[in-house]
């Protein structure tokens, strides 16, 4: 029953727990053939479950950057902590890292072993029939008239048209069948291999991009033309296929029949003019589950709101700025926020703190918000503050955060002149003569996240045999069958028909009866004439 | 016209689990009668121990039913008759939910309880054309129940549109196929919970007598473990699946998001619990343990990760 092919301490495997010898090179060896162990593999597929877990439990910087803030916010004195055992960054720790890698070492070291034995066993024929069959699975007997050559041949012909590898032992024929069983094993395990170093150092070769793009606006595939951008580790700027994309239009559609879901979202649709260099300009669409394929590179829509267009003039009537601002969502109505900093062109220098309700209605307390999405009825309130907006340091800023140390409140709640409010086209004069605003246009605006991953096909292809190999491995059986002719005293033959598993085969028993039953039959058939 | 069905679809659940209730009853009141002195000769198939050969051969040539009678007791001849007549009103609810909808039944928490559900109960049913496992009904369908109960009552959202970034047929194949392998999960559970408490009987631990009437310890991991590789099978397409769609969605196919998380554990508990029946020292208790455990975390992914973690998978609808 010993199986040579799978590891020492495998169920089935009769082999004795070898003591080590000592010495260096033994203790390597100790330690090697513990860590390819079944026990380890075990262990360590434990572990790594449990080690899975804190990452879901605290938020993650890779997935939910804001959310560690804030937790680092509420929590000081744990975050600490956690931030030295690198729970923020769970599934890219040390400790984490190191699960799963000696796992994988130990599952090479587990799979180069048994590939060797597997492809000499393809080679090789099916083993001598044992002396006594009596003691195996599925064990028939029957006694028949034919003469002893014509039954082994019934028998190798029974079997082989059952897909069984044959082989003639004198009176014996010893029959093996199912080897994809452990090839679809090995394929699996291989297979797992191959997505871990695939996305592992694959991904490595791309880049994630994200870009804000205001309807009527355009975005070049150059690395100037990110908001923020990730590179792989073995990213050049060579990966970034030139392309341009400009946001036709952006049309979201809201639902109006059902009251239950009054104003959701049923609908986002990018409407795009993309070009790739060399090639016509091409309109096309993107939605939230369909990217858009350009030059090896995926664009998704993963967000949108407005971008009002807010113009402002000096006392002259100069035009000093008039540009689109991405204001960011802050519910499912589309109330949004938006930070304008103006650092030239007026007097001093003007930051604006800006709400907007898409579709206005003045609560109770007379503050405002919105009831809908869609722009039925759009205001836009604006405090206003002057004085120095800190951009001259050359420490970056966050476009939406505007830093209020060294501002002054000239519009707003804590100022003489109330909060800026202006409907779609309304102009007002900025308090203390220094200019005028107005609230010319809201386009929307999509969010767009560009990735370029040329290792993802691979992942797909591995995942596909991890799941192929799983199929294979698992509901193939694979099996030894055995049929051999007794001679019996007085004339005539006895036939034994006996089988063994390799590995799980629950319908091994019944399989040996039905070759019995399909082999005499046979015999029968050749007997008539 | 939405309206109309929804509430049809609701009486259908109510009815369903009207006769769920009377037909975890009877599964019950025929596991408490398994201990009077058994009216119908059910014993255990004999295991020939030790003699030469492994215990896997053993298992494997006594691979009979151990249920000898056909058709079994009469209460559990009426638990499942009731059970198959709730099983079609669950269908038909989740049925009438998607036309209420105009979509699959699965988009919010309800829904997919409601689904789910009908799905595992649906796999119960299915199986005993493979296996009699009828005496798992008493648990299964108190599962079913609770879940119900819970989703009706505490999960009901109305009818709404899909959001934009459900508006996929991954939708369809994702969500279903993972209740599938829970169905299946829920179903190796159950057996591994029996065979916990069979292996205690046959240690020699005063037991209840219903046990002396189903299949041995060994058997059982052996059901167990051909019932839980199915369901190990629908996770793993369940996993490549999501990822696929995550990455139509979301824009990458793997962010550790908490969902992805804990379907991922899952999958690495399972893959584990294969392994420790493959280990020695391992076997029998200790892996049905794993099986355990691993039906657990689905149990906790669905529920607790679904409504206190927060996530991309934000569409239980409350
Ligand atoms: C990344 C870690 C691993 C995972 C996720 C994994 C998963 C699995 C799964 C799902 C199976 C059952 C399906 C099949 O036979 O193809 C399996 C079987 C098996 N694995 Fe692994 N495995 C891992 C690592 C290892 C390691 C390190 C070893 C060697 C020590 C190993 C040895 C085996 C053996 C011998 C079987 C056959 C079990 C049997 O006879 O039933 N695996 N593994």
């Amino acid at each position: 029953m010993a199986d040579l092919s799978r590891p020492s301490d495998h169920f089935d495997s009769d082999q004795p727990v070898v003591q080590p010898r000592l010495g260096f090179v033994g203790y390597l060896r100790f330690f090697w053939r513990q860590l390819t162990s079944m026990r380890t593999a075990l262990f360590l597929l434990l572990l790594l479950a449990i080690a899975a877990i804190p990452g879901s439990l605290v938020p993650q910087v890779s997935s939910d950057p804001n959310g560690v803030v804030q937790y680092k916010l509420e929590y000081p004195d744990l975050s600490k902590v956690l931030d030295f055992l690198q729970v923020f960054t769970t599934y890219s720790s040390v400790w984490f890292s190191a699960i799963y890698l000696l796992l994988f070492v130990s599952l090479i070291g587990c799979v180069i072993p048994r590939t060797k034995h597997h492809l000499v066993a393809l080679l090789a024929k099916p083993p001598k029939t044992p002396a006594r069959l009596e003691r195996l699975a599925g064990f028939t007997s029957e006694t028949s008239d034919a003469d002893a050559a014509t039954a082994v041949e019934t028998a190798r012909d029974v079997l082989r048209k059952q897909g069984y590898r044959v082989e003639q032992y004198g009176d014996s024929v010893s029959a093996e069948r199912g080897y994809l069983r452990e090839t679809g094993n090995l394929v699996f395990h291989t297979a797992l291999i191959g997505v871990l170093v695939t996305v592992g150092i694959g991904g490595g070769f791309g880049y994630t991009g994200q870009k804000v793009v205001v309807e009527g606006k355009s975005f070049v595939n150059t690395l100037g033309g990110y908001d923020s951008f990730n590179p792989g580790r073995f990213f050049t700027e060579a990966a970034l296929q030139p392309f341009s994309l400009h946001l036709d239009k952006f049309t979201a559609v809201y639902e109006d029949k059902n009251f239950n879901a009054y104003g959701q979202a049923i609908d986002y649709t990018a409407s795009v003019t993309t070009a790739l260099r060399g090639a016509a300009p091409e309109k096309q669409q993107i939605k939230v589950n369909s990217p858009l394929e350009i030059g090896g590179t995926q664009v998704y829509l993963l967000g949108n709101g407005y971008a009002p267009v807010l113009t402002i003039r000096d006392p002259d009537g100069n035009i000093v700025w008039s540009q689109p601002t991405p204001f960011l969502p802050q519910d499912a109505k589309l109330t949004s926020l938006g930070v304008i900093k103006i650092p030239d062109g007026l007097s001093e220098q003007l930051g604006m703190i800006g709400f907007l309700y898409p579709t206005t209605i003045p609560l109770q307390s007379g503050a405002l918000a919105s009831s809908h999405p869609d722009l039925l009825d759009p205001t836009v309130t604006l405090e206003v503050y002057t004085g120095d907006l800190g951009l001259d340091d050359g420490v970056a800023r966050n476009a939406y955060n505007l830093d209020l140390t060294n501002l002054t409140q000239i519009a707003g709640r804590k100022a003489e002149s109330p909060t800026i409010e202006l409907g779609l086209g309304d102009r007002v004069d900025l308090p203390g003569g220094i200019g005028s605003i107005e609230l010319t246009a809201i386009p929307r605006f999509a969010s767009l996240d560009i990735h370029h991953d040329p290792s993802q096909v691979w992942v797909l292809v591995f995942a596909i045999l991890v799941l192929g190999g799983l199929l294979t491995s698992l509901f193939i059986p694979r099996r030894r069958v055995w049929v051999k002719v007794v001679p019996v005293k007085g004339g005539g033959i006895r036939l034994e028909y006996a089988g063994l598993a390799r590995g799980e085969d629950p319908n091994l028993a019944a399989a040996v009866t039905e070759i019995a039953q399909k082999h005499a039959d046979q015999l029968s058939l050749r007997l008539k004439p | 016209m939405t309206e109309t069905l929804v509430s049809y679809s609701l009486l259908a659940v109510y009815s369903a689990m009207a006769i769920y209730t009377f037909a975890f009853i009877m599964f019950t009141i025929d596991l408490a009668r398994r201990s009077a002195p058994a009216p119908v000769a059910l014993k255990a198939p004999p295991v020939a121990v030790g003699k030469g050969g492994t215990a896997l051969l053993d298992r494997l040539t006594t691979d009979a039913p151990a249920d000898a009678a056909p058709k079994g007791p009469r209460f559990l001849r009426v638990a499942m008759g009731l059970t198959v007549i709730a099983w079609l009103l669950h269908v038909s609810a989740a049925v009438l939910r998607g036309l209420a909808a105009g979509r699959v039944p699965w988009a919010n928490m309800f829904e997919f309880t409601l689904t789910a559900t009908a799905i595992i109960v649906g796999v119960f049913l299915a199986v005993q054309f493979w296996q009699d496992l009828r005496f798992l009904g008493a648990f299964i369908i108190g599962f079913a129940l609770i879940a119900l109960g819970i989703g009706t009552t505490n999960f009901y959202v109305d009818v709404v549109p899909l959001p934009p970034a459900l508006q996929s047929y991954w939708l369809v194949i994702h969500v279903f196929v993972a209740s599938l392998g829970t169905g299946f999960f829920a179903i190796g559970a159950a057996i591994s919970i029996t065979q916990l408490l069979q292996a205690r009987r046959e240690g020699g631990a005063r037991s209840p007598k219903f046990l002396a009437t189903l299949p041995t310890a060994e058997k059982l991991e052996v059901l167990a473990y051909r019932v839980i590789v199915v369901g190990f099978v629908f996770w793993t397409f369940t996993l490549i699946a999501g990822a696929i769609w995550a990455e139509h969605a979301w824009g990458r196919y793997w962010g550790w998001d908490t969902k992805e998380v804990w379907t991922f554990i899952i999958w690495v508990i399972f893959a584990g619990y294969i392994h420790a029946r493959a280990t020695r020292g391992w076997r029998g208790s200790r892996s049905a343990v794993l099986a355990i455990v691993g039906f657990c975390a689905v149990v906790f992914n669905f529920t607790i990760v679904n409504l206190f973690f927060k996530g991309l998978h934000a569409y239980s609808g409350l």
